[in-house]
């Protein structure tokens, strides 16, 4: 589904990705870790066609489709989901009404009709219940004085709404205490299927206890240093990320 | 003919029609020998620096329409919030319309300046408000009381509200080839009773028009006034809006601003708080594009202690148009315990488009709480690519943080179906269906 060829990325002339190479096919779950400032986030957007990061070599490409000349929102037409570290505020426009616009957004682009009210509707009330979001919350404003474990749960939300191909999650584990966390790994684990594919990128080994990766990437320098199953992750939870970095260095 | 003698020579023609042994007219002859002498303000002026009237004075003004035009209510509708009642009070060209107006004496008045001007019933409010509060050397405004005559006159005794809200619209034809207007309001709110009033001004072609409005609003004690002035005019038409407030103890008088149309437009809201543990309040959103020009320039004049006054402007500019946010704030020696706010926000989503944003402080008191703050920036790109990322184009994902932006001074409007209508025209401003109503 995804290939990622020997992909440099910089931003302002600094080079953040080094040479990435990544292969995610259907109903797999790939976890990216790795230390603080290894490129995790960077990949995370640079797959999502952020426009401040610079590919300067290789690819990115989704079912065959090379993303490259893919605004972020033609991406999110052909499914690639991100799930942001930060999500951001819009203050007077409501959980069901940014849902509303992002839907019928991506309608459009596929020449489709809107999505007619009561179904969306129901398709809202089905997804927020399955993650346990009050009513309520889906008429506050996006994200607007939500607390951390709020804003992931909205994220994971929104996630459920678009139903992706590609969900890319990143550090959505953080800020989040071990209920919240439960609920949002539940939601994720009931939205996979054998047709989409999940990456996880996360720094501690905890979230994969709930979402159980197929592969673990270690990425250090802008660069996949070493690829395991789920054990890896343990051992880096054990070990830390040092043996990595000297492993990498030899 | 500039249009400064034009003016002054048509105040003779102008004086035919009035009576002028009313007291009222003496009042009107000291402010057109104020405005003969000073004329209008140049750039030169430190408050006139960034808004020119030079070219508007050499356009060839008619100073009195030549016919009674008529409007059929049907074509006019949309001006109008029409999805609830309103008192209305609506002029042509300058002239009353009985037709599409709406009017009261049931326990309040919701009529007419030129009838308070004249008859004897409301001589003895004319003569304790009429140019009590509204400056008497600033020139437009004088230019305005010499030629004051109609206009729109509430007067609210005590304890009483309206109700329902007034709309105030001034219509303009295009009858003439070019027009100008001079407005005259006077609004009394006593003790304890309330009001809510949305004020337009619409040109129905694209003739020019020039309106030289003057609003003098009085707030008793515990009073409560909510004012909304709906600036989305044509290309060709401007305003100089000078609204002039006196504001008694315990009273709260809101004014909100909404700037997306018109030529040129100035606003000179004036806030004089005589009284304790009152608040004012200024918010306004403007949307502008092409060549269009708004400047606000506000006043809070601080007079008595513990009191309260907000000011929060949201301004997005586009293609060449210019945007100026002059607030002033004084603060009295006595005025202990004030709290003052003054916000001013600015985007700027073409780099032709120009915001001066100055704030002005005087305080004299030492116990008081006053901040202020301007911004001028550009749309975060991190928030754009959240959008973006979420299948929401470019475009509308702009027109959505713009919505967000100016979002604040949306939520104090009062009036939901004027909320709604502010919000349809935000999103036709900015050029996006969202797919729901703003």
């Amino acid at each position: 589904m995804l290939k990622i060829n020997d992909l440099h990325a910089s931003v302002e002339d600094k080079e953040i990705l080094n040479g990435i190479n990544l292969e995610v096919n259907a109903g797999e779950v790939h976890a990216i870790m790795g230390p603080n400032g290894s490129g995790k986030s960077t990949l995370a957007s640079v797959i999502a066609g952020k426009e401040e990061f610079e590919v300067t070599k290789g690819s990115v490409v989704l079912d065959g489709e090379d993303l490259e000349d893919d605004a972020p929102e033609d991406r999110a037409h052909k499914g690639v989901f991100l799930s942001f570290q930060y999500p951001v505020e819009i203050p007077g426009v409501s959980v069901t009404n940014f849902m509303k616009t992002a839907i019928n957004e991506s309608r459009k682009a596929k020449g489709l009709e809107d999505m007619p009210a009561n179904q969306m509707l129901k398709m809202i009330r089905e997804k927020a219940e399955m993650l346990e979001i009050d009513r309520k919350f889906l008429s506050r404003s996006l994200n607007e004085g939500f607390s951390g474990g709020e804003k992931k749960r909205n994220e994971i939300f929104q996630m459920a709404m678009l139903e992706p191909k590609l969900a890319i999650l990143d550090e959505t584990d953080s800020g989040l205490d071990i209920d919240a966390l439960r609920i949002v790994a539940n939601g994720v684990n009931k939205l996979k299927s054998k047709d989409n594919a999940v990456i996880v990128i996360t720094h501690y080994q905890r979230l994969l206890e709930y979402i159980v990766p197929d592969f673990v990437h270690v990425l250090h320098n802008g660069k996949i240093v070493k690829s395991g199953g789920k054990e890896l992750a343990l051992e880096l939870e054990a070990k830390g990320y040092d043996w990595i970095k000297q492993e990498a260095t030899v | 003919m500039d249009l400064k003698d034009k003016l002054v020579s048509s105040f003779m023609a102008f004086e035919n029609n009035v009576d002028i042994d009313h007291p009222v007219h003496d009042v009107r002859t000291e402010a057109m020998k104020n405005f003969e002498q000073k004329g209008f303000p140049s750039k030169k002026e430190e408050a006139w620096k960034y808004t020119s009237l030079n070219s508007l004075q050499k356009i060839d003004f008619s100073i009195f329409p030549k016919q009674d035009n008529a409007l059929d209510y049907k074509d006019v509708k949309k001006y109008f919030i029409h999805d609830i009642d309103t008192y209305k009070i609506v002029f042509i060209d300058g002239i009353y319309s009985s037709n599409l107006s709406e009017t009261t004496h049931d326990g309040v008045d919701i009529c007419l300046m030129s009838s308070a001007l004249t008859k004897p019933m409301y001589k003895a409010v004319i003569d304790v408000y009429f140019n009590k509060v509204a400056s008497k050397d600033e020139s437009l405004t004088t230019l305005n009381t010499a030629f004051s005559r109609e206009g729109a006159y509430i007067y609210i005794p005590k304890n009483k509200m309206p109700k329902k809200p007034v709309e105030i619209v001034h219509f303009a034809t295009g009858n003439e080839a070019s027009l100008m207007l001079q407005p005259r309001n006077l609004i009394i709110v006593e003790e304890n009773a309330e009001l809510q009033v949305i004020e337009r001004h619409q040109s129905l072609t694209t003739n020019e028009v020039l309106t030289n409005s003057v609003t003098e609003i009085f707030a008793a004690k515990s009073a409560i006034i909510d004012y909304y002035k709906v600036q989305n005019d044509a290309a060709t038409a401007s305003l100089i809006d000078n609204t002039y407030i006196n504001q008694k103890s315990k009273s709260f008088v809101n004014v909100h601003t909404f700037s997306f149309g018109g030529k040129l437009t100035r606003n000179n809201l004036n806030f004089y708080q005589n009284g304790e543990y009152m608040d004012s309040t200024m918010k306004g959103v403007t949307i502008l594009g092409e060549k269009q020009h708004v400047d606000h320039h506000t006043l809070v004049h601080h007079i008595e202690p513990n009191c309260e006054s907000h000011q929060d402007y949201k301004g997005i500019y586009g293609e060449n148009s210019t945007g100026v946010f002059n607030g002033k704030i004084i603060v009295d020696k006595i005025a202990q315990k004030t709290n003052a706010f003054q916000q001013n926000n600015n985007i700027l989503i073409s780099d032709k488009a120009t915001i001066n944003t100055k704030p002005q402080l005087e305080i004299f008191a030492d116990d008081v709480k006053c901040s202020h703050g301007c911004t001028i920036g550009q749309l975060d790109e991190d928030a754009m690519f959240y959008l973006q990322s979420r299948g929401i184009p470019e475009k509308e994902a702009r027109a959505l943080l713009m919505y967000a932006f100016a979002n604040n001074v949306l939520e104090s409007v009062r009036i939901p179906e004027l909320k709604a209508r502010i919000n349809k025209l935000i999103a036709k401003k900015l050029g996006v269906n969202l797919g729901f109503d703003l």
